[in-house]
């Protein structure tokens, strides 16, 4: 039987994963930042790093993201930006075929087992404050994806790689070992992108979940301000949070209302990220 | 082992999969996945030992098709109250079909769209009703595609509904107009038995007649194994029921589909061991290892392999369908306007 050419294979948190793909490239920069993590047996999920046509390999070469859950219509991408391609086709998976856990696109990070959960728009700035907060004592969940267990109503870790945007990169430079930050790719979908190798401790204690004790909505950008949010508003703003919310029917209903009843929520306004962490700090000792 | 194979055998003899190393199960499942059969492996591999990893995969997959299978119902039932006041007989087909008649080849199946049949001559009504009190609209509005579905479908254009996504296919018969065979649409409306809720499924022979044509003539055999195994599991749950597979050779005939059946029945015996009735079946034809080949093009990430023989077969898909002359306008006009 025929393999692809080059294969990684990586457990992020709960999740198991392989990354077949037609280059060595892509499939190098992830074996460097995931050093240490551990690998599946038997993956939950495929992904495919393929050339489009098979000269497409070697002339412009171009990456189309496959694997057991696709988009149709899906955009080739170019190959210095695989390593992108690779997350994007593990989070495609994640988002379209996860069913153990109720998806949040949520950044999580966790202090004497209990979990600070962070979800909002794009570019509100969750992954960078999980990412900071990740420096500064707390551990390190996740930037992208909170995974709730709806049976224990414990928030499962997804420590993947830190997708770093833009500004956000700056912040990091001086401060984290440079052996933890991938290569900066431009020109991406979504602007220029740097990887970052989650603390060692996160990913050392992957398979520990925690008890969801606060959520906040971040929004960078604004003066600095704390709103509380009604209950149903909340309920509405999580489910369009969710990828798997309508999937999981009931059960993802159930999950998400006992989340909503149990866990203390505010909105964040913040101008800057040093602010916000004080501001985090302050409402978790208030709240959490 | 070549292609699906794995995965066939592991559907036709459960036991099998006792011998499969990680890296084994691995293709399965991806194959499983790929072929849209992980709901029907892990109902069947149930209470089967297996890795711990596998297990919960298959678990995620049985869950996964239980809510399908509420949901599949559930448009149905939305269906029938839209035609409630419509004096027309509903007949629900393919994997809705199945699961609302309780029959095996439900268990497990994934279900994408809802497909009914109604008399041609309603046809009208039922589509005002749909989208004047059922909540469905047009999916897209291109007129060649309109027109074409609306000559020369066995269908017509696909309706979606505005608020919960879903697609509903309404059919008048179970092959396209141009298609050589024409079955007797009169006849699988007759036949049709009722079910509680008072919509109506195929008799146990026409969902294998019509299980065929599914096979043979929707495309370039994709989802070929999916199809076959609903065949499977449908003669399994008919074939000792007394004069059946004689009633199934008079209905391919009167339907003009007596040698899309018989090869249905073939390779269902070749891939999944179904017991056949060896007169409806005929003898084996040299045809028969080439659509083994074609099934089972599949390796083991889950890609589609043999990319000829799947270019062979969507030519020869087409030509069933329609008569030379016109599928050269056909795909030209497609082909201009992509």
């Amino acid at each position: 039987m025929s393999g692809m050419r080059h294969e990684f294979r990586v457990t992020v948190g709960p999740v198991g994963f392989r990354i077949g793909s037609d280059w060595a490239g892509p499939l190098d920069a992830m074996r460097r930042l995931y050093s240490g993590y551990p690998a599946p047996g038997i993956p939950d999920f495929t992904v495919r790093l393929a050339a489009q046509r098979p000269w497409r390999r070697f002339i412009r070469p171009s990456v189309m993201i496959g694997g057991d859950f696709m988009l149709p219509d899906a955009a080739p991408m170019a190959l210095a930006h695989g390593l992108l391609a690779a997350e994007m086709g593990m989070n495609l998976q994640m988002a379209l075929g996860q069913r153990r856990h109720l998806l949040l696109h949520a950044s999580a990070v966790e202090r004497d087992g209990r979990a600070l959960l962070m979800t909002g728009l794009s570019g509100a700035g969750k992954s960078t404050l999980s990412a900071l907060l990740g420096e500064r004592g707390w551990r390190f969940m996740g930037d992208e994806f909170a995974l709730l267990d709806p049976e224990s109503g414990l928030v499962h870790p997804f420590p993947r790689m830190v997708s770093l945007k833009n500004e956000a990169i700056g912040q990091f430079g001086g401060v984290v070992d440079p052996a933890r930050l991938g290569p900066v790719m431009t020109g991406t979908p979504k602007g220029t992108i740097r990887h970052l190798r989650p603390p060692d401790d996160a990913i050392a204690r992957m398979a520990e979940p925690a008890v969801p004790a606060l959520l906040l909505f971040p929004r960078f950008g604004h003066d600095p301000a704390v709103r509380e949010i009604g209950e149903a508003e909340i309920f509405v703003r999580l489910t369009q949070a969710s990828t798997n919310y309508v999937a999981l029917g009931e059960t993802g209903f159930t999950a998400l209302t006992r989340l909503i009843e149990t866990v203390p929520c505010r909105a964040l306004d913040y101008a800057d990220t040093d602010t916000a962490v004080d501001m985090v700090e302050t409402l978790w000792g208030e709240l959490a | 082992m070549t292609g699906a194979r794995l995965l066939t055998r592991a559907l036709a003899d459960p036991a099998s999969v006792a011998a499969l190393d990680a890296d084994d199960w691995t293709t399965l499942l991806t194959m499983a996945r790929a072929e849209q059969l992980i709901g029907s492996l892990a109902h069947r591999l149930d209470g089967i030992a297996m890795r711990d990893a596998a297990a919960a995969i298959l678990g995620d997959a049985r869950l996964s098709m239980d809510h399908a299978r509420r949901q599949a119902l559930w448009e149905a039932e939305m269906a029938r109250r839209a035609l409630a006041d419509v004096d027309v007989p509903v007949v629900l087909l393919k994997g809705t079909a199945y699961v609302a008649a309780g029959l095996s080849a439900g268990i497990g199946r994934s279900i994408g769209d809802l497909d009914i049949l109604v008399p041609r001559d309603a046809l009208g009504v039922v589509e005002e009703a749909l989208i004047e009190r059922g909540g469905w609209e047009w999916v897209k509005e291109d007129d060649y595609d309109d027109a074409y579905y609306r000559d020369h479908m066995h269908e017509l254009p696909p309706l979606i509904h505005k608020e919960r996504d879903r697609m509903i296919d309404v059919h008048h018969t179970i092959l396209p107009l141009t298609a050589k065979p024409t079955p007797d649409a009169a006849a699988l409306l007759a036949d049709s038995e009722p079910l509680e809720s008072g919509l109506r499924v195929l008799s146990a022979p026409d969902m294998i007649c019509h299980a065929a044509c599914h096979l043979f003539a929707d495309g370039d055999l994709a989802g070929g194994l999916r199809n076959l195994w609903d065949i499977d599991r449908l003669l399994r749950d008919f074939g000792d029921a007394p004069g059946f597979w004689d009633r199934l050779g008079e209905c391919a005939d009167r339907h003009q589909l007596s040698r899309a059946v018989a090869r249905a029945l073939r390779l269902a015996e070749r891939l999944y061991g179904t017991p056949v009735d060896g007169d409806v079946a005929g003898r084996g034809r040299a045809g028969d290892a080439l659509y083994i080949r074609r099934l089972l093009a599949r390796d083991g990430w889950g890609r589609e392999t043999r990319k000829g023989l799947r270019g062979a077969f969507y030519i020869r898909s087409h030509w069933l369908r329609m008569p030379p002359v016109m599928l050269g306008r056909h795909l030209w006009t497609k082909w201009r306007k992509n």
